[in-house]
């Protein structure tokens, strides 16, 4: 049996109803979950002795646009003895009530966590450090989601100088649309 | 980040910073003094600010602020067509620009299915060692200089200038490349490259011991080094870490063996290890690092005559065509416009690649959705992940620790903030 397959086979075992689809695309092995089964397939993917995932490389946020669920997460872990890397993805319904947090599993996934909550506004429940992280305090939106403009910044030129500088969005000014 | 309140800067008072400070640490102590280190520090090696809780001169607790070079790489990227994307790549990683490319590159390629040809793959891989030791170089000239041993810094240098003349030679341009693209390279390498790279790999043994020889059994430096900033092989890999801060920790991993991409299978090299798991560790695994590098393009070099002289995919829809081409092939000239207007499209799906770049695991990840465009793309930044673990590092060190233990982990903020 080939470590694909024992993942799927062992995720199967233990979740029956966690698993949503498996993909494999250009031999990336992506499994498909529930939300609510993420974090204790995590713990059952780290302590099983035939698995052994004791390394997190990275969760990404991703925002599917016009899909719904819109948003999804990816787990990408690693066992380090079987040399193996797959996919754990999961789709979020709803960013502001996201999958468990599994900074209890491998401590780095807390800072992880934080990267996708500060750009892409997906809360991680139980992690306690979301906060802004690459933005200012005070920003408003998660700038990695698709609804969000991408932006430009207007050339100051001497007659319109002020115009300009009085509709610039710094931080920590009041800007239009905020409560 | 914390940021300024209302237009200006104010002037706050202890307890308004405290409170402030507050949602990012715990202040255990009301003994205990803040204090903010950087942002315009110059050993925390680009604008990173650290929040320091400290007992008289030992740090009880550490807060990293990031995100003043934040430029939303990866939200510009969904915006540009996959071989645009490229030159964002570069300015992530501003020490290995060569590196970061590979790992996008590598990225598009496996998203369209294809791969590139042997002689393209060769002088990748030849860049990208130069790469490593350049970008080495760099981490050893101010790691030293950041504890007072100006003269590595100017030996080193030396060398990394000779290495992006060599850049230079092939790119056009020292530092922002941008000389790999999807399915090969942007021209062949000059005539001179072979002399170049040759030259470089007879002196830069002897460059290397004499770096050695300044520091390695330098009482001085074993004192500020040895036994600062401990961490065990189980701990880093509970924090992540990877590249030499793993490697230094007793844990033998290398993306290049363990999951070998380009020609890395059929190179021979050694993955130093070091099992003390300081400073010190962290500093001879990058020295013989450099050494194996050495070892990796004198192969290539080898290797470089017999792998043809296709340095380009032979596909049209990918690849532009040649510019000779333009005058007589009708087909060549549709080719070219629409590859330079519309760009090339990447089928739906996800693929990700993972490389070693000089500081760690670089992962590339890219959705694709059937256009010209990503849908997603995201970096896992070495740096961003190894950051992480400064504060258990430096856990009840003193300050001046601080400063080793920054400069051992080898950060770069373009890459963290991206």
């Amino acid at each position: 049996m080939s470590q694909d397959d024992l993942v799927v086979s062992k995720i199967k075992e233990a979740f029956p109803e966690a698993v949503e689809s498996t993909g494999d695309f250009r031999g990336e092995l992506t499994v498909v979950v529930g939300q609510e089964f993420v974090h204790d397939i995590c713990q059952l993917l780290r302590d099983d002795e035939d698995l052994q995932y004791n390394f997190i490389i990275d969760i990404v946020g991703d925002d599917m646009l016009p899909e719904y669920p819109r948003f999804a997460v990816s787990y990408h872990l690693r066992s380090m003895d079987n040399v193996h890397d797959f996919r754990l993805r999961t789709t979020v319904e709803d960013p502001d009530e996201g999958p468990k947090t599994v900074g209890d599993v491998w401590k780095i996934a807390t800072w992880l966590e934080m990267e996708v909550y500060d750009l892409m506004g997906i809360s991680f429940e139980g992690n306690n450090s979301q906060r802004r992280l690459f933005l200012p305090e005070d920003w408003v939106g998660h700038p990695l989601r698709k609804d969000y403009p991408l932006g430009y910044e207007e050339v100051q030129f001497s007659f319109n100088y002020d115009a300009i500088q009085g509709k610039k969005p710094y931080a920590g000014k009041k800007q239009i649309g905020d409560e | 980040m914390l940021a300024p309140s209302g237009d200006t800067v104010a002037e706050i008072t202890v307890e308004e910073l405290r409170a402030k400070m507050g949602t990012l640490m715990e202040i255990e102590d009301e003994e205990h003094m803040l204090l903010s280190m950087g942002p315009q520090h110059p050993s925390t090696h680009g604008v990173l600010r650290l929040l320091l809780e400290l007992d008289g001169e030992r740090i009880v607790n550490l807060a990293p602020d990031i995100g003043f070079l934040h430029t939303g790489v990866e939200k510009s990227m969904e915006s540009k067509t996959y071989t645009k994307g490229l030159v964002m790549t570069d300015r992530m990683d501003y020490l290995a620009p060569m590196s970061n490319n590979l790992g996008y590159i590598l990225a598009v390629e496996k998203l369209l299915g294809v791969e590139s040809p042997p002689r393209a793959q060769l002088i990748r891989m030849i860049l990208v060692e130069l790469q490593r030791i350049s970008s080495h170089l760099v981490w050893l000239g101010t790691s030293a200089l950041d504890l007072a041993a100006m003269t590595v810094f100017l030996y080193a240098f030396r060398e990394r200038e000779y290495i992006l003349d060599v850049f230079e030679m092939v790119a056009g341009q020292r530092m922002m490349g941008s000389y790999f693209r999807p399915g090969g390279l942007w021209r062949d390498v000059p005539e001179e490259f072979e002399d170049a790279v040759r030259q470089f790999l007879d002196f830069m043994p002897s460059r290397i011991d004499d770096y050695e020889g300044l520091l390695t059994n330098n009482p001085i430096f074993l004192k500020r080094t040895k036994d600062v900033g401990v961490i065990s092989g189980e701990d880093a890999i509970q924090w992540g870490m990877t590249g030499a801060c793993l490697r230094g920790s007793g844990v033998d991993w290398d993306i290049r063996k363990k999951f070998p991409y380009l020609k890395y299978d059929e190179v021979e090299f050694d993955v130093p290890v070091e099992h003390e798991g300081d400073v010190y560790a962290r500093y001879s695994c990058r020295m013989r690092e450099m050494r194996e590098s050495l070892r990796i393009i004198q192969q290539c070099m080898d290797m470089l005559p017999k792998a043809g002289k296709e340095f380009n995919l032979n596909d049209p829809k990918i690849v532009p065509p040649p510019r000779s081409t333009l005058g007589q092939s009708m087909e060549a000239v549709i080719h070219h416009f629409k590859l330079w207007t519309e760009g090339f499209k990447a089928p739906e799906g996800y693929a990700k690649v993972s490389i070693e770049s000089p500081r760690g695991e670089f992962m590339c990840y890219i959705r694709g959705d059937g256009s010209a465009k990503p849908a997603r793309v995201h970096f896992r930044t070495p740096s961003y992940v190894n950051l992480a673990a400064i504060p258990v590092l430096s856990k009840d060190l003193y300050v001046a620790d601080l400063i080793a233990i920054i400069g051992s982990t080898d950060i770069v903020l373009g890459e963290i903030d991206r």
